[in-house]
Protein backbone atom coordinates (compact mmCIF):
# COMPACT_ATOMS: atom_id res chain seq x y z
CA UNK A 1 0.00 0.00 0.00
CA UNK A 2 2.89 2.51 0.44
CA UNK A 3 3.28 2.62 -3.34
CA UNK A 4 0.27 5.36 -2.83
CA UNK A 5 1.99 7.41 -0.63
CA UNK A 6 4.02 8.88 -3.87
CA UNK A 7 0.80 9.89 -5.94
CA UNK A 8 -1.24 10.98 -2.95
CA UNK A 9 2.20 13.47 -1.87
CA UNK A 10 1.68 14.55 -5.23
CA UNK A 11 -1.43 15.56 -5.07
CA UNK A 12 -0.94 17.49 -1.88
CA UNK A 13 2.15 19.46 -3.86
CA UNK A 14 -0.60 20.51 -6.40
CA UNK A 15 -3.05 21.30 -3.62
CA UNK A 16 -0.37 23.80 -2.13
CA UNK A 17 -0.12 25.68 -5.49
CA UNK A 18 -3.97 26.01 -5.72
CA UNK A 19 -3.91 27.46 -2.26
CA UNK A 20 -1.35 29.66 -3.09
CA UNK A 21 -2.85 30.64 -6.17
CA UNK A 22 -6.64 30.75 -5.48
CA UNK A 23 -8.20 33.99 -4.43
CA UNK A 24 -11.55 32.91 -3.81
CA UNK A 25 -11.29 31.91 -0.23
CA UNK A 26 -13.62 29.18 -0.51
CA UNK A 27 -11.89 27.53 -2.57
CA UNK A 28 -8.40 27.93 -0.52
CA UNK A 29 -10.34 26.12 2.16
CA UNK A 30 -11.55 23.48 0.10
CA UNK A 31 -8.18 22.66 -1.11
CA UNK A 32 -6.66 22.91 2.79
CA UNK A 33 -9.69 20.06 3.84
CA UNK A 34 -8.97 17.70 0.83
CA UNK A 35 -5.77 18.17 1.58
CA UNK A 36 -6.56 17.27 5.41
CA UNK A 37 -8.24 14.30 3.98
CA UNK A 38 -5.72 12.75 1.99
CA UNK A 39 -2.96 13.33 4.48
CA UNK A 40 -5.08 10.92 7.09
CA UNK A 41 -5.45 8.74 4.26
CA UNK A 42 -1.59 8.96 4.24
CA UNK A 43 -1.45 7.97 7.51
CA UNK A 44 -3.18 5.34 6.98
CA UNK A 45 -0.96 3.61 3.84
CA UNK A 46 2.02 4.53 5.98
CA UNK A 47 1.62 2.40 8.69
CA UNK A 48 2.57 -1.34 7.58
CA UNK A 49 -0.77 -2.58 9.67
CA UNK A 50 -4.17 -1.55 10.74
CA UNK A 51 -4.56 -1.25 14.10
CA UNK A 52 -7.29 0.77 16.35
CA UNK A 53 -5.35 3.85 17.80
CA UNK A 54 -3.93 4.06 14.64
CA UNK A 55 -7.71 4.02 12.85
CA UNK A 56 -8.94 6.30 15.58
CA UNK A 57 -6.17 9.16 14.96
CA UNK A 58 -6.21 8.68 11.49
CA UNK A 59 -10.02 9.03 11.36
CA UNK A 60 -10.20 11.87 14.11
CA UNK A 61 -7.70 13.82 11.23
CA UNK A 62 -10.10 13.13 8.42
CA UNK A 63 -12.66 14.02 10.40
CA UNK A 64 -11.02 17.30 11.63
CA UNK A 65 -9.41 18.42 9.05
CA UNK A 66 -12.08 17.45 6.26
CA UNK A 67 -14.75 18.87 8.11
CA UNK A 68 -15.07 20.13 11.18
CA UNK A 69 -12.28 23.11 10.23
CA UNK A 70 -13.92 23.85 7.25
CA UNK A 71 -16.66 24.09 8.67
CA UNK A 72 -15.72 26.58 11.13
CA UNK A 73 -14.12 28.75 8.64
CA UNK A 74 -17.30 28.58 6.31
CA UNK A 75 -18.91 29.99 8.90
CA UNK A 76 -15.97 32.40 10.33
CA UNK A 77 -16.20 33.88 6.54
CA UNK A 78 -20.14 33.84 5.73
CA UNK A 79 -19.79 35.68 9.13
CA UNK A 80 -17.86 38.47 7.92
CA UNK A 81 -18.64 38.35 4.44
CA UNK A 82 -15.32 37.89 3.16
CA UNK A 83 -15.42 36.12 -0.19
CA UNK A 84 -11.59 36.80 -1.39
CA UNK A 85 -8.07 37.68 -0.72
CA UNK A 86 -8.04 41.29 -2.30
CA UNK A 87 -4.72 42.49 -2.43
CA UNK A 88 -2.28 39.86 -1.33
CA UNK A 89 1.35 41.31 -0.79
CA UNK A 90 2.98 39.47 -3.15
CA UNK A 91 0.05 38.40 -6.15
CA UNK A 92 -1.25 35.28 -6.92
CA UNK A 93 1.00 34.14 -9.56
CA UNK A 94 3.97 35.55 -8.34
CA UNK A 95 3.52 33.51 -4.86
CA UNK A 96 2.55 30.51 -7.27
CA UNK A 97 5.98 31.03 -8.67
CA UNK A 98 7.46 31.54 -5.48
CA UNK A 99 5.95 27.90 -4.09
CA UNK A 100 7.33 26.16 -6.90
CA UNK A 101 11.23 27.91 -5.86
CA UNK A 102 10.62 26.65 -2.72
CA UNK A 103 9.40 23.22 -4.13
CA UNK A 104 12.61 22.73 -6.22
CA UNK A 105 14.88 23.66 -3.49
CA UNK A 106 12.52 20.95 -0.83
CA UNK A 107 13.22 18.23 -3.05
CA UNK A 108 17.05 19.68 -3.64
CA UNK A 109 17.47 19.88 0.08
CA UNK A 110 15.30 16.61 1.13
CA UNK A 111 18.31 14.89 -0.51
CA UNK A 112 20.80 16.46 1.58
CA UNK A 113 18.82 14.90 4.79
CA UNK A 114 20.85 12.25 6.33
CA UNK A 115 17.36 10.14 6.18
CA UNK A 116 16.33 6.53 7.35
CA UNK A 117 17.61 3.94 4.08
CA UNK A 118 14.20 3.09 3.76
CA UNK A 119 12.29 6.74 3.09
CA UNK A 120 14.72 7.88 1.01
CA UNK A 121 13.30 7.16 -2.46
CA UNK A 122 9.95 8.71 -0.84
CA UNK A 123 8.56 11.90 -2.04
CA UNK A 124 7.08 12.53 1.94
CA UNK A 125 9.98 14.72 2.77
CA UNK A 126 10.54 16.97 -0.16
CA UNK A 127 6.00 17.18 -0.03
CA UNK A 128 6.77 17.73 3.68
CA UNK A 129 9.26 20.60 3.40
CA UNK A 130 7.22 22.10 0.42
CA UNK A 131 4.10 22.04 1.93
CA UNK A 132 5.73 23.70 5.28
CA UNK A 133 7.11 26.58 2.80
CA UNK A 134 3.79 27.12 1.23
CA UNK A 135 2.39 27.41 4.54
CA UNK A 136 4.85 30.05 5.08
CA UNK A 137 4.30 32.21 2.04
CA UNK A 138 0.07 31.94 2.89
CA UNK A 139 1.12 33.04 6.35
CA UNK A 140 3.55 35.70 5.60
CA UNK A 141 1.41 37.23 2.11
CA UNK A 142 -1.77 37.78 2.87
CA UNK A 143 -3.59 40.15 4.60
CA UNK A 144 -7.03 38.72 5.57
CA UNK A 145 -6.60 37.06 9.08
CA UNK A 146 -8.80 34.01 7.81
CA UNK A 147 -5.93 33.59 4.68
CA UNK A 148 -3.52 33.57 8.12
CA UNK A 149 -5.28 31.22 9.42
CA UNK A 150 -5.31 29.02 6.24
CA UNK A 151 -1.55 29.70 5.62
CA UNK A 152 -1.34 27.79 9.80
CA UNK A 153 -3.76 25.03 8.72
CA UNK A 154 -1.34 24.16 5.09
CA UNK A 155 1.82 24.99 7.44
CA UNK A 156 1.04 22.07 9.88
CA UNK A 157 -0.43 19.94 7.25
CA UNK A 158 3.55 19.73 6.11
CA UNK A 159 4.71 18.79 10.14
CA UNK A 160 2.38 16.03 9.91
CA UNK A 161 3.51 14.96 6.58
CA UNK A 162 7.13 15.03 8.66
CA UNK A 163 4.77 12.97 10.93
CA UNK A 164 3.94 10.35 9.21
CA UNK A 165 7.79 9.27 8.78
CA UNK A 166 7.89 9.19 12.27
CA UNK A 167 4.78 6.89 12.84
CA UNK A 168 5.88 3.88 14.75
CA UNK A 169 8.35 6.52 17.22
CA UNK A 170 5.38 8.70 18.00
CA UNK A 171 3.09 7.89 20.41
CA UNK A 172 -0.50 8.63 19.10
CA UNK A 173 -1.48 10.64 22.09
CA UNK A 174 1.23 13.08 20.89
CA UNK A 175 -0.94 12.98 17.00
CA UNK A 176 -4.20 13.43 18.98
CA UNK A 177 -2.80 16.30 21.03
CA UNK A 178 -1.42 18.06 17.87
CA UNK A 179 -5.07 17.54 16.15
CA UNK A 180 -6.79 18.91 19.28
CA UNK A 181 -4.34 22.28 19.50
CA UNK A 182 -5.12 22.44 15.42
CA UNK A 183 -8.64 22.34 16.21
CA UNK A 184 -9.12 24.70 19.08
CA UNK A 185 -6.29 27.29 17.22
CA UNK A 186 -8.57 27.20 14.31
CA UNK A 187 -11.75 27.67 16.77
CA UNK A 188 -10.13 30.49 18.59
CA UNK A 189 -8.35 32.37 14.84
CA UNK A 190 -12.65 32.10 14.01
CA UNK A 191 -13.77 33.83 16.69
CA UNK A 192 -10.79 36.23 17.14
CA UNK A 193 -11.55 37.36 12.87
CA UNK A 194 -15.02 37.71 13.92
CA UNK A 195 -14.00 40.18 16.57
CA UNK A 196 -11.74 42.57 14.44
CA UNK A 197 -14.25 42.60 12.02
CA UNK A 198 -17.07 43.86 14.72
CA UNK A 199 -13.91 45.97 15.65
CA UNK A 200 -12.28 47.40 12.89
CA UNK A 201 -15.52 47.00 10.33
CA UNK A 202 -12.76 45.27 7.92
CA UNK A 203 -10.71 41.79 8.41
CA UNK A 204 -7.45 42.95 7.10
CA UNK A 205 -4.64 42.62 9.48
CA UNK A 206 -2.71 45.76 8.48
CA UNK A 207 -4.99 48.02 10.32
CA UNK A 208 -3.48 45.72 13.59
CA UNK A 209 0.07 47.33 13.02
CA UNK A 210 -1.37 50.50 13.76
CA UNK A 211 -1.19 52.21 16.70
CA UNK A 212 -4.20 54.84 17.69
CA UNK A 213 -4.80 56.37 20.42
CA UNK B 1 21.14 -10.46 -44.47
CA UNK B 2 21.32 -7.84 -47.08
CA UNK B 3 18.25 -8.76 -48.35
CA UNK B 4 16.81 -7.79 -45.08
CA UNK B 5 18.31 -5.01 -44.88
CA UNK B 6 17.09 -3.38 -48.28
CA UNK B 7 13.29 -4.90 -47.00
CA UNK B 8 13.91 -2.70 -43.88
CA UNK B 9 14.59 -0.03 -45.23
CA UNK B 10 12.02 -0.34 -47.78
CA UNK B 11 9.64 -0.30 -45.04
CA UNK B 12 11.23 2.63 -43.25
CA UNK B 13 10.56 4.59 -46.42
CA UNK B 14 6.70 3.10 -46.81
CA UNK B 15 6.35 4.53 -43.29
CA UNK B 16 7.67 7.75 -43.78
CA UNK B 17 4.95 8.30 -46.71
CA UNK B 18 2.57 7.42 -44.75
CA UNK B 19 3.63 9.55 -42.33
CA UNK B 20 3.22 12.93 -44.45
CA UNK B 21 0.10 11.51 -46.29
CA UNK B 22 -1.20 11.65 -42.97
CA UNK B 23 0.45 14.95 -41.67
CA UNK B 24 -1.07 16.37 -44.63
CA UNK B 25 -4.61 15.00 -45.15
CA UNK B 26 -6.09 14.52 -41.67
CA UNK B 27 -5.49 17.96 -39.35
CA UNK B 28 -8.93 19.25 -41.62
CA UNK B 29 -10.66 15.96 -40.23
CA UNK B 30 -9.84 17.08 -36.25
CA UNK B 31 -11.80 20.27 -37.16
CA UNK B 32 -14.52 18.71 -38.48
CA UNK B 33 -14.49 16.33 -35.75
CA UNK B 34 -14.65 18.85 -32.96
CA UNK B 35 -17.48 20.77 -34.41
CA UNK B 36 -19.53 17.87 -34.84
CA UNK B 37 -18.60 17.09 -31.34
CA UNK B 38 -19.48 20.73 -30.13
CA UNK B 39 -23.17 20.21 -32.30
CA UNK B 40 -23.80 17.40 -30.82
CA UNK B 41 -23.51 18.66 -27.30
CA UNK B 42 -25.45 21.78 -28.67
CA UNK B 43 -28.09 19.42 -30.09
CA UNK B 44 -27.38 20.84 -33.44
CA UNK B 45 -27.13 18.43 -36.50
CA UNK B 46 -24.13 20.49 -37.24
CA UNK B 47 -21.64 20.84 -40.55
CA UNK B 48 -21.06 17.75 -41.88
CA UNK B 49 -17.37 15.95 -40.57
CA UNK B 50 -15.67 16.83 -43.35
CA UNK B 51 -16.53 20.42 -43.91
CA UNK B 52 -13.31 21.92 -43.53
CA UNK B 53 -11.81 20.30 -46.25
CA UNK B 54 -14.62 21.81 -48.80
CA UNK B 55 -13.84 25.23 -47.23
CA UNK B 56 -9.92 24.97 -47.48
CA UNK B 57 -10.60 24.37 -51.28
CA UNK B 58 -13.54 27.14 -51.79
CA UNK B 59 -10.97 29.40 -50.41
CA UNK B 60 -8.15 28.13 -52.14
CA UNK B 61 -9.95 28.85 -55.63
CA UNK B 62 -11.32 32.74 -54.70
CA UNK B 63 -9.62 35.96 -55.62
CA UNK B 64 -7.41 37.60 -53.05
CA UNK B 65 -8.12 40.98 -51.92
CA UNK B 66 -4.81 43.13 -50.47
CA UNK B 67 -4.69 46.23 -49.10
CA UNK B 68 -2.24 48.63 -49.97
CA UNK B 69 -0.57 48.98 -46.99
CA UNK B 70 0.38 45.76 -46.57
CA UNK B 71 3.75 44.50 -48.13
CA UNK B 72 5.28 40.69 -48.73
CA UNK B 73 5.29 40.39 -45.17
CA UNK B 74 1.02 40.20 -45.51
CA UNK B 75 1.66 37.13 -47.45
CA UNK B 76 4.65 35.66 -45.69
CA UNK B 77 2.61 35.14 -42.42
CA UNK B 78 0.24 32.75 -43.54
CA UNK B 79 2.99 30.91 -45.93
CA UNK B 80 5.74 30.47 -43.22
CA UNK B 81 3.07 29.61 -40.67
CA UNK B 82 1.62 27.02 -42.79
CA UNK B 83 5.36 25.49 -43.60
CA UNK B 84 6.36 25.58 -40.13
CA UNK B 85 3.43 23.48 -38.68
CA UNK B 86 3.96 21.24 -41.45
CA UNK B 87 7.84 20.68 -40.78
CA UNK B 88 7.01 20.29 -37.03
CA UNK B 89 4.69 17.43 -38.17
CA UNK B 90 8.03 15.70 -39.86
CA UNK B 91 9.72 15.72 -36.71
CA UNK B 92 6.54 14.47 -34.37
CA UNK B 93 6.86 9.97 -34.57
CA UNK B 94 2.97 9.40 -35.17
CA UNK B 95 3.40 5.55 -34.71
CA UNK B 96 6.37 3.33 -33.52
CA UNK B 97 8.21 3.99 -36.52
CA UNK B 98 11.12 7.06 -36.67
CA UNK B 99 9.50 10.11 -38.03
CA UNK B 100 10.75 11.19 -41.50
CA UNK B 101 13.10 14.00 -40.13
CA UNK B 102 15.02 13.34 -37.42
CA UNK B 103 18.39 14.07 -35.38
CA UNK B 104 19.69 14.39 -31.87
CA UNK B 105 18.58 17.76 -30.45
CA UNK B 106 15.22 18.41 -33.11
CA UNK B 107 13.20 18.57 -29.94
CA UNK B 108 14.78 22.42 -29.91
CA UNK B 109 13.63 22.83 -33.55
CA UNK B 110 10.27 21.43 -32.64
CA UNK B 111 9.77 24.23 -30.56
CA UNK B 112 10.78 27.06 -32.48
CA UNK B 113 9.07 25.98 -35.47
CA UNK B 114 6.04 26.44 -33.52
CA UNK B 115 7.60 29.93 -32.54
CA UNK B 116 8.83 30.86 -35.98
CA UNK B 117 5.11 30.36 -37.29
CA UNK B 118 3.86 32.22 -34.46
CA UNK B 119 6.06 35.42 -35.26
CA UNK B 120 5.15 35.79 -38.82
CA UNK B 121 1.74 35.33 -38.46
CA UNK B 122 2.16 37.91 -35.84
CA UNK B 123 4.33 39.91 -38.26
CA UNK B 124 1.63 39.91 -40.90
CA UNK B 125 -1.49 40.73 -38.75
CA UNK B 126 1.06 44.18 -37.59
CA UNK B 127 2.05 44.57 -41.46
CA UNK B 128 -1.72 45.42 -42.00
CA UNK B 129 -1.38 48.73 -39.80
CA UNK B 130 -4.75 47.83 -37.97
CA UNK B 131 -4.93 48.61 -34.51
CA UNK B 132 -7.32 46.01 -34.10
CA UNK B 133 -5.17 43.27 -35.24
CA UNK B 134 -1.89 45.14 -33.76
CA UNK B 135 -4.03 44.23 -30.39
CA UNK B 136 -4.19 40.82 -31.27
CA UNK B 137 -0.67 39.88 -32.08
CA UNK B 138 0.58 40.83 -28.75
CA UNK B 139 -2.13 38.84 -27.06
CA UNK B 140 -0.90 35.96 -29.06
CA UNK B 141 2.43 36.69 -28.10
CA UNK B 142 2.42 37.65 -24.60
CA UNK B 143 0.24 34.34 -23.95
CA UNK B 144 2.98 32.20 -25.88
CA UNK B 145 5.74 33.26 -24.06
CA UNK B 146 3.65 31.32 -21.15
CA UNK B 147 3.22 28.54 -23.21
CA UNK B 148 6.30 27.65 -24.27
CA UNK B 149 8.06 27.23 -20.90
CA UNK B 150 5.54 24.66 -20.11
CA UNK B 151 6.57 22.65 -23.83
CA UNK B 152 9.53 23.19 -22.76
CA UNK B 153 9.54 21.75 -19.46
CA UNK B 154 7.48 18.51 -20.31
CA UNK B 155 9.99 18.06 -23.21
CA UNK B 156 12.99 17.80 -20.71
CA UNK B 157 11.10 15.83 -18.65
CA UNK B 158 10.48 13.11 -21.73
CA UNK B 159 14.31 13.85 -22.48
CA UNK B 160 15.07 12.89 -19.17
CA UNK B 161 12.76 9.76 -18.98
CA UNK B 162 14.42 8.72 -22.19
CA UNK B 163 17.91 10.01 -22.22
CA UNK B 164 16.92 10.87 -25.80
CA UNK B 165 17.24 14.72 -27.25
CA UNK B 166 15.16 13.69 -30.51
CA UNK B 167 11.50 13.12 -30.94
CA UNK B 168 12.08 10.05 -32.24
CA UNK B 169 14.21 8.54 -29.58
CA UNK B 170 11.74 10.11 -26.86
CA UNK B 171 9.18 7.88 -27.91
CA UNK B 172 11.04 4.66 -29.38
CA UNK B 173 11.45 3.24 -26.37
CA UNK B 174 7.66 2.11 -25.04
CA UNK B 175 6.89 5.19 -22.36
CA UNK B 176 4.70 2.03 -20.96
CA UNK B 177 7.25 1.01 -18.89
CA UNK B 178 7.88 4.61 -17.57
CA UNK B 179 4.38 4.77 -16.57
CA UNK B 180 5.28 2.55 -13.51
CA UNK B 181 8.29 4.76 -12.01
CA UNK B 182 7.15 8.03 -13.27
CA UNK B 183 3.29 8.17 -13.77
CA UNK B 184 2.71 11.00 -11.78
CA UNK B 185 4.93 13.49 -13.56
CA UNK B 186 3.68 11.98 -16.80
CA UNK B 187 0.51 12.44 -15.84
CA UNK B 188 1.33 16.18 -15.04
CA UNK B 189 2.93 16.52 -18.23
CA UNK B 190 0.07 15.35 -20.36
CA UNK B 191 -2.30 18.09 -18.38
CA UNK B 192 0.15 20.55 -18.88
CA UNK B 193 0.59 19.61 -22.62
CA UNK B 194 -3.20 19.54 -23.12
CA UNK B 195 -3.92 23.29 -21.54
CA UNK B 196 -0.76 24.28 -24.01
CA UNK B 197 -2.60 22.59 -27.10
CA UNK B 198 -5.40 24.38 -25.74
CA UNK B 199 -3.77 27.86 -25.71
CA UNK B 200 -1.64 27.26 -28.45
CA UNK B 201 -4.86 26.83 -30.69
CA UNK B 202 -6.81 29.38 -29.20
CA UNK B 203 -9.77 26.67 -28.51
CA UNK B 204 -12.38 28.22 -26.20
CA UNK B 205 -10.58 28.14 -22.76
CA UNK B 206 -8.84 30.57 -23.90
CA UNK B 207 -10.20 31.95 -27.32
CA UNK B 208 -13.60 30.96 -28.81
CA UNK B 209 -12.41 29.93 -32.56
CA UNK B 210 -16.18 30.94 -33.89
CA UNK B 211 -16.03 34.57 -32.94
CA UNK B 212 -15.26 37.29 -35.17
CA UNK B 213 -16.78 40.10 -33.28
CA UNK B 214 -15.47 39.75 -29.55
CA UNK B 215 -12.65 42.60 -28.57
CA UNK B 216 -11.11 39.68 -26.63
CA UNK B 217 -10.08 37.15 -29.28
CA UNK B 218 -6.90 36.86 -29.85
CA UNK B 219 -6.11 34.26 -33.19
CA UNK B 220 -8.74 35.11 -35.18
CA UNK B 221 -8.82 38.92 -35.24
CA UNK B 222 -5.25 38.50 -36.77
CA UNK B 223 -6.12 36.77 -39.95
CA UNK B 224 -9.27 38.86 -40.06
CA UNK B 225 -7.43 41.15 -42.86
CA UNK B 226 -6.09 37.73 -45.22
CA UNK B 227 -8.53 36.24 -47.77
CA UNK B 228 -8.81 33.79 -50.82
CA UNK B 229 -5.82 31.41 -50.49
CA UNK B 230 -3.94 33.21 -47.96
CA UNK B 231 -7.06 32.40 -45.31
CA UNK B 232 -7.33 28.73 -46.84
CA UNK B 233 -3.21 28.82 -45.92
CA UNK B 234 -4.07 30.06 -42.66
CA UNK B 235 -7.46 27.53 -41.81
CA UNK B 236 -5.06 24.79 -43.16
CA UNK B 237 -2.09 25.50 -41.08
CA UNK B 238 -3.49 25.98 -38.14
CA UNK B 239 -5.19 22.33 -38.49
CA UNK B 240 -2.24 21.13 -38.56
CA UNK B 241 -0.40 22.79 -35.90
CA UNK B 242 -3.57 21.38 -34.09
CA UNK B 243 -2.79 17.65 -35.18
CA UNK B 244 0.84 18.42 -34.64
CA UNK B 245 0.12 19.30 -30.92
CA UNK B 246 -2.82 16.78 -30.41
CA UNK B 247 -0.61 13.81 -31.63
CA UNK B 248 2.08 15.38 -28.85
CA UNK B 249 -0.22 14.76 -26.39
CA UNK B 250 -1.58 11.66 -27.72
CA UNK B 251 1.90 10.05 -27.58
CA UNK B 252 2.58 11.27 -24.05
CA UNK B 253 -1.05 10.11 -22.51
CA UNK B 254 -1.04 6.96 -24.84
CA UNK B 255 2.65 5.72 -25.47
CA UNK B 256 1.86 2.98 -28.36
CA UNK B 257 3.64 -0.18 -28.27
CA UNK B 258 1.80 -2.81 -30.01
CA UNK B 259 5.26 -4.27 -31.52
CA UNK B 260 3.30 -4.05 -34.99
CA UNK B 261 4.42 -1.21 -36.78
CA UNK B 262 0.73 -1.26 -38.94
CA UNK B 263 -1.17 -2.06 -36.10
CA UNK B 264 0.42 1.21 -34.20
CA UNK B 265 -0.92 3.15 -37.49
CA UNK B 266 -4.29 1.71 -36.44
CA UNK B 267 -4.62 2.52 -32.94
CA UNK B 268 -2.90 5.95 -33.68
CA UNK B 269 -5.61 7.35 -36.40
CA UNK B 270 -8.69 6.61 -33.76
CA UNK B 271 -6.83 8.03 -31.48
CA UNK B 272 -6.37 11.36 -32.48
CA UNK B 273 -10.02 11.24 -33.40
CA UNK B 274 -10.91 10.96 -29.54
CA UNK B 275 -8.23 13.65 -28.63
CA UNK B 276 -10.56 15.95 -31.23
CA UNK B 277 -13.99 14.61 -28.61
CA UNK B 278 -11.96 15.32 -25.56
CA UNK B 279 -11.54 19.16 -27.48
CA UNK B 280 -14.60 19.13 -28.58
CA UNK B 281 -16.60 18.35 -24.95
CA UNK B 282 -13.99 20.73 -23.18
CA UNK B 283 -15.54 23.56 -25.55
CA UNK B 284 -19.21 22.26 -25.41
CA UNK B 285 -18.76 22.06 -21.04
CA UNK B 286 -16.59 24.97 -20.63
CA UNK B 287 -17.25 28.97 -20.69
CA UNK B 288 -14.53 31.09 -22.03
CA UNK B 289 -11.70 32.47 -19.57
CA UNK B 290 -12.02 35.78 -18.94
CA UNK B 291 -8.66 37.63 -20.45
CA UNK B 292 -6.98 38.39 -17.27
CA UNK B 293 -7.26 34.86 -16.08
CA UNK B 294 -5.62 32.96 -19.15
CA UNK B 295 -2.05 33.89 -17.67
CA UNK B 296 -2.99 32.26 -14.21
CA UNK B 297 -4.05 28.99 -16.41
CA UNK B 298 -0.97 29.08 -18.36
CA UNK B 299 1.24 29.92 -15.64
CA UNK B 300 -0.40 26.61 -13.79
CA UNK B 301 0.82 24.81 -17.07
CA UNK B 302 3.83 25.41 -16.52
CA UNK B 303 4.16 25.13 -12.83
CA UNK B 304 2.57 21.25 -13.33
CA UNK B 305 4.92 20.84 -16.29
CA UNK B 306 8.17 22.08 -13.92
CA UNK B 307 6.80 20.50 -10.81
CA UNK B 308 6.59 17.27 -13.20
CA UNK B 309 10.68 17.55 -14.23
CA UNK B 310 11.47 18.41 -10.20
CA UNK B 311 9.52 15.15 -9.96
CA UNK B 312 11.84 13.15 -12.11
CA UNK B 313 14.66 14.94 -11.21
CA UNK B 314 14.46 13.66 -7.60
Amino acid sequence: MAEWLDPLAVVVVLLNFVALGASHLRTVIRAVAVQGVLLGIMMLLAHGGISVPLCLVASAAIVLKGVVIPRVLFHAIREVSIRREIEPIIGFIASQLFGAVGTGLAVVFARTLPIEREHTGLLLVPASLATVFAGFLIMATRRKAISQVLGYLVLENGIFIFGLLLLEAMPFLVEAGVLLDLFVATFVMGIIVHRISQEFSTVNTKVLTALKD
Amino acid sequence: MSARLVHMEWLAVIHAVVHVLVVLAMPPLLLGVIAKTKAVFAGHVGPPVLQPYYDVVKLLQKGSVFSTTTTWMFLAGPVVSLATAVSAGMLMPLGSHAAPISFEGDLILFAYLLALGRFFTASAALDTGSAFEGMGAAREVTFACLAEPAVFFALLVLAKLSDSLSLTGMFREPLFAKWDAAGASLVLVTVSLFIVLLAENSRIPFDDPNTHLELTMIHEVMVLDHSGPALGMILYGAAVKLFVLSAFVLRVALPLDTGNAWLDWLLFLPGMLVVAVVIGIVESTMARLRLVNVPKVLVAACLLAAFGLVLVLK
